[in-house]
C-alpha cells in the first residue's frame, strides 16, 4: 500500500446515502467543513436510493393528520420499545424535511387540488405517505441530495474509500482510519466530530433487499469506539419479497408498491386466500396488516404445508384487466418481460426477506453516541422503531436524524474539537490494513467464501422465526469467524482496486454486528414484534424494555439496565 | 432446476495492451446476471478479479457496467448463457484493473 496521506476536517460522515448526505448538508448549514466519503459512489450506493415509494410525514394535506397522530402509530407498531424521544423527533421532523427536500428539486407527486399526494400504508391510520412516483421516491431523494452536497464548497465529497476505524484518544472520537480504494492509499482523518450513516446490515442474510454495502459496518465500528447498541435483535423481514421467478435488474421489494397499487392479491399453493386467517387480532383489512404480522402468516401457511413450489406464497394479478396493468405499471412491465413475468398470465411467489434493522447504535435526541464526537444517524441508529417498524418510516428517520445528526455534529467540533492529535495514534489501525494486504494469498477461502457461509447461517439460524438452540449454535460459528475464520481468509495483494481487502474489512466489522444480533435475539426469552421465537411465543411484560450490548476486552456483553440516556 | 454452465472470458490486467483473458467457468440456473456469476467467481475461485458494484441486481447504482460481448451493458441485467461470454471493462475511460474503471467525477477523487 502506499504511505498514508492525513485528511483533517470539522465533521467527517461516514456514509452517503440518506442520512449521511442530510448531515453534510445540515452540518455545512452550521458552518462546518465536512468530509463526506462513501464505499461506492456518493449518492448511490446505500439503502435510499432502493426505497420505492412511500415516505411517511403527517402533512395533512390528504386529509387532518398531526405529528401526534403519526407518533402514536408509530409507538403501536414500535410493540412498546420505542425510545419515544426518537420516534416523536422522526415524528416532529418529517413535514419539515418533505417541504425542504421539495424546496430543493423533489418533486413529490401532487394530488388535483394542488397538495401533496399521501396514501395510506399498513399500520398508518391515515393517509400520511408521501410519494414521488411508483418504485421511485428514495432516487428521486438521492438525486436531490447528491445534487446539494456537490454544490456546496464547504463539502468535500470521497467516493471508494472505506472507513475500517474510528479513532478514540482518551474517550473521545477525534477522527478515523480507512483507504482510498481505488489507490490504495491508507486515510487518517482527523475530524472534530464523527457521524456515522453507514446503513444496516441486511446483506448478512442470503436473501435481502439490501445493497452490496449494507453488511453492518457502522455496528462493527461504533462498538470498537465504546459505543452502545440497542435492541439490535430487531430485524424486519419484509413480507412481500421476491422470490421466483429468478429476477434481476429490479429491486425485490418492487411487489409491496405493485400490489396496493393494483390490488394483487395472496394466495398459498392451494390458491386460497389465507390472510383472514391471521389478521383478526390486529383488525384492518389486509392491505393494511402489518409487517411482523403478514410474514408470519406467510411463514406458516409453508410450515403447513401450503406454501408455492419454491416456498412461498403466490402473489397473483390475474384479476386485474391487462390495460389496468398496463397503465399502472408502464416502463417496469419491459423489466418483468426480460425475465419472463407476465402478470396477467401467471402469478409470482414472494416469501419475507431480510429488509430492515430496528436496533442499532444507541443515540440520544441529538444523535449523540455514548463516545464524546461520535454520532449516528439512519438505519444504523436503533430506537426510534422499536420491535417493528412501520413502512414509511424509513426514509423520515434518514432524513430526519441525519440533519439532526450534522448539527450536533457542527456544534460538537465548533465546542468541543480535539483534532490537534499525534498521528502516531492512528499508526496501529493503519497497520492492520497493510498486514491484510497479500495475505494467505491462494492458499486458502475468499472472504466471499466466509461472507456466503455468514449469509446462509444467519438466514436459517437467526432469521424471522428463532429458537434458542439455533441461536446459540449460530453466535458459537459467528464467534469463530470473527476470532478464527477471518485470520485464514486469502486476501489479494493486488494494489488498485483489492475488492478483496474491502470484503476482509466488511468482514471484519460486519462479524460483530452478526453476533450481535445472534447474542442479543438468544438473550431475549420473548416474542415481540419482528423477533419471533418458535420456543417463546409470548410476549413477557417483564421484557418491555431495551436491551443493550458493548464490546468489552474483545467480548459481546449483553444486559438489560436502564440506559445512559 | 439443474444447472447450466457459462464459460466468462473476463480481461485481466491495469493496462488494456499488456492485458489477458482468462477463462471462467460457471454454474448458472436460467435467469441469473452476468454479475452473479462474477461474484460467484470471486468467492469460489479467484478473490483477485475486481468488480466493482454496490446495489446488486437492481440496476440502481449503475456502477457495474461493461463491456458485455463488446456491448455496453450493466452486469446486473445482462443474463448469463451457455457457451462463452467475453466481459471487458468499459472503453475510453481510465483502467483501474480487470473490470472496474474509473467513472468517479474528479472532485469525488482522493
Amino acid at each position: 500500500m502506499k504511505e498514508p496521506v492525513t485528511l483533517t476536517t470539522d465533521v467527517l460522515v461516514i456514509g452517503a446515502g440518506g442520512a449521511g448526505m442530510y448531515a453534510a448538508v445540515s452540518a455545512a448549514r452550521s458552518g462546518a467543513k465536512v468530509l463526506l466519503i462513501d464505499k461506492n459512489v456518493v449518492g448511490r450506493g446505500g439503502a435510499t436510493i432502493m426505497a420505492q415509494m412511500t415516505c411517511a410525514s403527517a402533512l395533512g394535506e390528504a386529509e387532518p393528520d398531526s405529528p401526534e397522530l403519526h407518533l402514536a402509530d408509530t409507538l403501536e407498531a414500535g410493540r412498546g420499545l420505542c425510545n419515544e424521544s426518537l420516534s416523536a423527533l422522526l415524528c416532529e421532523g418529517s413535514p419539515i424535511r418533505i417541504r425542504e427536500l421539495e424546496g430543493w428539486g423533489v418533486n413529490w407527486a401532487r394530488a388535483e387540488g394542488g397538495g401533496f399526494s399521501q396514501v395510506k400504508a399498513p399500520g398508518h391510520n391515515r393517509k400520511r405517505c408521501v410519494y414521488v412516483d411508483y418504485l421511485a421516491t428514495g432516487a428521486a431523494i438521492c438525486a436531490t441530495l447528491r445534487n446539494k452536497v456537490s454544490r456546496d464548497d464547504a463539502i468535500r465529497r470521497l467516493s471508494n474509500a472505506t472507513i475500517t476505524d474510528i479513532v478514540a484518544h482518551e474517550d473521545v472520537a477525534v477522527g478515523a482510519v480507512g483507504y482510498d480504494i481505488p489507490t490504495a492509499t491508507p486515510l487518517i482523518i482527523k475530524a472534530g466530530a464523527t457521524v456515522i450513516a453507514s446503513g444496516g446490515m441486511t446483506k448478512m442474510f442470503q436473501r435481502t433487499t439490501a445493497s452490496n454495502n449494507l453488511c453492518g459496518e457502522g455496528i462493527g465500528l461504533a462498538l470498537r469506539a465504546g459505543a452502545r447498541l440497542v435492541d439490535i435483535e430487531f430485524l424486519q423481514f419484509y413480507p412481500n419479497g421476491h422470490l421466483a421467478p429468478r429476477m434481476v435488474g429490479l429491486d425485490p421489494t418492487t411487489w409491496e408498491p405493485t400490489r396496493v397499487k393494483l390490488g394483487g392479491r395472496l394466495l398459498n399453493g392451494r390458491g386460497e386466500e389465507f390472510l383472514q386467517n391471521y389478521t383478526d387480532t390486529q383488525g384492518g383489512e389486509a392491505y393494511d396488516t402489518a409487517r411482523d404480522v403478514l410474514t408470519y402468516a406467510i411463514y406458516k401457511e409453508v410450515e403447513e404445508g401450503r406454501g408455492s413450489p419454491h416456498g412461498g406464497v403466490y402473489l397473483s394479478f390475474q384479476h386485474v384487466p391487462a390495460d389496468a396493468i398496463e397503465r399502472a405499471l408502464g416502463p417496469v412491465l419491459e423489466i418483468f418481460a426480460r425475465n419472463n413475468i407476465d402478470l396477467t398470465k401467471a402469478p409470482v411467489e414472494i416469501f419475507p426477506i431480510a429488509h430492515y434493522q430496528m436496533g442499532g447504535i444507541e443515540v440520544d435526541a441529538a444523535m449523540a453516541t455514548a463516545v464524546s464526537g461520535l454520532y449516528a444517524a439512519g438505519e444504523v441508529v436503533g430506537g426510534a422503531n422499536g420491535a417493528n417498524r412501520l413502512s414509511g418510516n424509513a426514509l423520515p428517520e434518514a432524513l430526519v436524524f441525519g440533519e439532526r445528526a450534522g448539527t450536533s455534529a457542527a456544534r460538537h467540533a465548533k465546542r468541543d474539537a480535539v483534532r490537534d492529535w499525534d498521528t502516531a495514534i492512528a499508526l496501529p489501525y493503519v497497520d492492520t490494513i497493510r498486514s491484510i494486504v497479500g495475505r494467505n494469498n491462494g492458499n486458502s477461502a475468499a472472504p466471499g467464501h466466509l461472507l456466503r457461509e455468514l449469509k446462509a447461517l444467519m438466514w436459517s439460524k437467526v432469521g424471522a422465526f428463532r429458537t434458542a438452540g439455533d441461536l446459540a449454535a449460530a453466535r458459537e460459528r459467528i464467534n469463530a469467524m470473527r476470532l478464527n475464520d477471518i485470520e485464514t481468509l486469502t486476501v489479494a495483494d493486488a494494489a488498485t482496486h483489492n475488492a478483496s481487502l474491502v470484503e476482509w474489512c466488511e468482514l471484519r466489522n460486519g462479524l460483530l454486528a452478526a453476533e450481535a444480533l445472534a447474542l442479543a435475539a438468544l438473550n431475549r426469552r420473548e416474542s415481540r414484534g419482528a423477533h419471533q421465537r418458535v420456543d417463546l411465543p409470548q410476549a413477557d411484560d417483564n421484557l418491555r424494555k431495551s436491551q443493550h450490548i458493548v464490546l468489552s476486552g474483545g467480548t459481546l456483553v449483553s444486559d438489560f439496565a436502564e440506559t445512559w440516556l | 432446476m439443474t444447472s447450466k454452465m457459462a464459460c466468462l472470458r473476463v480481461f485481466r490486467g491495469s493496462d488494456r495492451a499488456g492485458g489477458c483473458y482468462q477463462d471462467y467457468q460457471v454454474a448458472f440456473e436460467d435467469g441469473d446476471s452476468v454479475l452473479d456469476g462474477l461474484t460467484r467467481i470471486r468467492a469460489d475461485e479467484d478473490p483477485s478479479l475486481a468488480v466493482r458494484f454496490s446495489c446488486f441486481n437492481a440496476n440502481v447504482c449503475k456502477e457495474c457496467s461493461m463491456l458485455i460481448d463488446g456491448k455496453v451493458e450493466y452486469a446486473c441485467v445482462a443474463k448469463l448463457t451457455e457457451g462463452i461470454t467475453q466481459v471487458d471493462p468499459l472503453p475510453k475511460v481510465p483502467l483501474l484493473r480487470d473490470l472496474v474503471t474509473d467513472t468517479l467525477a474528479k472532485k469525488e477523487r482522493l
